[in-house]
């Protein structure tokens, strides 16, 4: 990535949950914070934090973005990173914020707390270099993609690395490993059934890859896909990476 | 007048249960993709050749204007009668008069959207001129009655079975050739190639025109480009204003990208380099060329310099066979000139967002085009700013806030409102965890979630909770 690799680990960093995660998966986010305690980090979850801002930035409400996103600024003082359990969140906060702040009174704070974030799997694996211990029986997993984690935020391989340390779990790889779920945020309502479509595509490739458990690193795709994979009455069952690792490396 | 806003969700929805057309495309954008991938192996060059192609584009974009003036000036040097058109209906009747003087009732024409940009079939079928596609892609539709559903191939959404049934009812001598793709294919170039014998006019688009030298280029596999534009006696070719490059170097990159994405071929069969009509001595070659150039909005889209970008476009199509919407889709159902990820921010530019104001939506902001996207135009970037342009009236886009809702405006302050205030943030999610899960599944949005997918459930404990309840320090 553009992104230079702190010189020595970090002993501390920051947690930006997501509204999703805090809403929907908490567990997942209070996993994500247990792996990075595990690596011997402390880590600061500011309470005051809401959203990215994501949802009214690609909605065309821009202003209403801004307000949002303006309001995490002053929760992550100082210099330490910021891990989020999201490609797609970390992907607003990096990638987008800049744009978003541009000419703004804030922006010079706005570019330095966006060019800490990253997104978890990606610190576990380039900050951290951790080594897994499988702990769980054998299982087959399947890894879905977000579009923002690959194409946003540069994360292709970190969460495969991640799984293919697990001894016991096999990862079979999806068709199209690329191709978009159907989420996109508020497209899955305005153009439900084309999403439906793209979602029942996607179902299919999972299913074919014989996986008991789909492994994801965003909660917007995981709630699409565990969804239409409910409803289905499919027997694969979609769960978020920090808690999935957490659950095979704690027994 | 307001003008009738095209309703993308709607013609989505036949495409969408149609199994065959799901079929032809799910094959063929899988096979256009995997054939890309192959031509980009290598990821050096990959990236080396498009930031050239890019830096191509937007050099010649950043002196458009200029480069417009001297390619004028060497087409003219050279014989090419120039003809300037701000709009589809200057374009059209530019053409009328051009067939009218040349006495000519049949043009046969090679792939040129803009063309279709400007309805030219019909405007001169009203006017007792026959135009024959002679693209085989373009004649089947052309056959068929309907429009192109992509932009390079453009009876990508039909398959050999179809198009055999089609010939046989549209064509007479049909019924020998049965579904053989090569006999189809050869029945409909014996009809063409009459037709290239007979036509006054010869019809085509360009993919880059040479300021310097005043060259028109033009790209093609089957040879009818080559036809149209050296048997009959004149040649009109029909460019988009921004299709200008300023020297002949520039012409490479361009000509290898543009094939290598589109269809993953190296190189078209065809690379036609025009520069003049017949001269004196020469056997072949018409006797008068024109250029058509049309802006048709362009220079607003021009004036803007984050929409600038729209303009770096070669029409490759790469970024709809990539597209995973236009992949379930297809062309028909965006019911526009340019379909797919490209159509979804240079139409609404073109025709202004009253009509087009949803094409920016039907979008996951993916990324796949952006990551394909030859010449990098950052179509998602455009695709938000015209989200933006929608909802809000400004000066830069045609129509800009047709579509701004008091309601959505409404909703959206509420969830600023609640997520810049930890107070009000705490009361909502709070309140969200304990009874939301009781919201029926029949209220708007939750229905439409729901069609397909079970609703989702707040968790009874929000991250902020748990985070308290574990001692996870606060600063």
């Amino acid at each position: 990535m553009d992104r230079p690799t702190p010189p020595t680990k970090p002993t501390k960093v920051y947690f930006f949950g997501t509204c999703l995660v805090d809403l929907f998966y908490p567990e997942a986010g209070m996993a994500g914070m247990e792996l990075l305690q595990a690596q011997g980090l402390t880590v600061v979850f500011p309470q005051g934090q809401s959203c990215c801002g994501q949802p009214a930035y690609n909605s065309g409400y821009r202003a209403d973005a801004l307000k949002v996103a303006r309001a995490q600024l002053d929760l992550f003082p100082g210099d330490l990173p910021i891990v989020v359990p999201s490609g797609s969140c970390a992907g607003m906060m990096k990638k987008h914020w800049p744009h978003l702040f541009h000419g703004e009174p804030d922006e010079a704070k706005a570019l330095q707390v966006s060019a800490r974030v990253w997104e978890l799997t990606q610190f576990l694996v380039q900050v951290l270099d951790v080594k897994l211990t499988d702990k769980g029986e054998p299982l087959r997993v399947t890894w879905h993609a977000s579009c923002h984690a690959q194409r946003e935020m540069g994360v292709v391989d970190e969460p495969k690395a991640l799984l293919r340390q697990l001894a016991n779990v096999e990862l079979v790889e999806l068709t199209r490993e690329k191709e978009c779920c159907g989420f996109g945020g508020t497209f899955a309502v305005r153009h439900a059934e084309i999403s439906a479509a793209m979602v029942g595509d996607k179902v299919a490739d999972i299913e074919s890859t014989g996986a008991k458990r789909v492994v994801s690193g965003d909660c917007g795709c995981l709630m699409n896909i565990n969804g239409a994979l409910e409803a289905g009455g499919k027997p694969v069952q979609g769960q978020h990476i920090a808690q999935f690792l957490k659950e095979r490396t704690h027994g | 007048m307001a003008e009738h806003a095209v309703n993308f969700a709607a013609a989505s929805k036949a495409a969408l249960q149609d199994s065959q057309l799901r079929g032809n495309f799910r094959r063929a954008m899988d096979g256009l993709m995997s054939k890309r991938a192959v031509q980009f192996a290598d990821a050096k060059e990959w990236h080396t050749m498009r930031a050239l192609a890019a830096s191509v584009r937007l050099r010649a974009l950043a002196k458009l204007p200029e480069l417009l003036e001297q390619l004028e000036t060497n087409l003219t040097r050279n014989g090419i009668q120039v003809h300037w058109a701000s709009t589809t209906a200057e374009a059209n009747a530019i053409t009328l008069a051009i067939m009218r003087k040349a006495n000519a009732t049949l043009a046969v024409k090679g792939k040129s959207m803009v063309t279709e940009e400007m309805h030219l079939n019909a405007f001169l079928e009203d006017h007792d001129i026959e135009v024959l596609e002679s693209d085989l892609g373009e004649y089947i539709v052309q056959l068929d009655g309907t429009m192109p559903s992509h932009i390079i191939m453009p009876a990508i959404h039909l398959n050999t079975k179809q198009i055999a049934h089609l010939f046989k009812q549209k064509i007479k001598d049909a019924a020998s050739t049965g579904e053989d793709a090569a006999a189809l294919t050869d029945l409909a170039r014996r009809i063409l190639r009459q037709k290239f014998m007979n036509a006054g006019v010869g019809m085509s688009g360009v993919n880059a025109a040479v300021a310097e030298t005043g060259t028109l280029c033009l790209i093609e596999n089957e040879g009818n480009g080559r036809m149209c534009t050296t048997v009959p006696p004149v040649h009109i070719a029909f460019m988009g204003l921004e299709k200008v490059v300023e020297k002949l170097e520039d012409v490479p990159p361009i000509i290898s990208l543009l094939p290598r994405s589109a269809t993953g071929q190296p190189i078209t069969t065809y690379v036609n380099m025009i520069s003049s009509p017949r001269k004196e001595g020469e056997k072949d070659g018409p006797r008068e060329i024109h250029v058509v150039i049309l802006d048709n909005g362009r220079s607003s889209v021009y004036a803007d310099p984050e929409l600038r970008d729209t303009l770096r476009c070669i029409r490759c199509g790469a970024c709809m066979n990539h597209c995973p919407v236009y992949t379930k889709v297809g062309g028909h159902a965006y019911e526009a000139p340019y379909p797919g990820p490209i159509g979804q921010i240079l139409v609404p530019q073109m025709e202004g967002l009253a009509k087009r104001g949803e094409m920016p939506h039907a979008c996951t902001m993916c990324n796949a085009c952006v990551e394909i996207c030859p010449v990098q135009i950052p179509i998602v970037e455009i695709m938000g700013r015209l989200r933006v342009e929608a909802v809000h009236p400004s000066a830069s886009v045609k129509d800009s806030g047709a579509r701004a809702s008091k309601t959505e405006a409404l909703v959206w302050k509420g969830w600023a409102a609640m997520n810049t205030s930890p107070l009000a943030y705490k009361i909502a999610t709070t309140a969200m965890s304990a009874v939301g899960n009781a919201a029926p599944g029949s209220l708007p949005l939750l229905k439409e979630w729901t069609s397909v997918r079970s609703k989702p459930r707040f968790a009874p404990r929000t991250l902020h909770d748990l985070a308290r309840k574990k001692g996870i320090p606060n600063v």
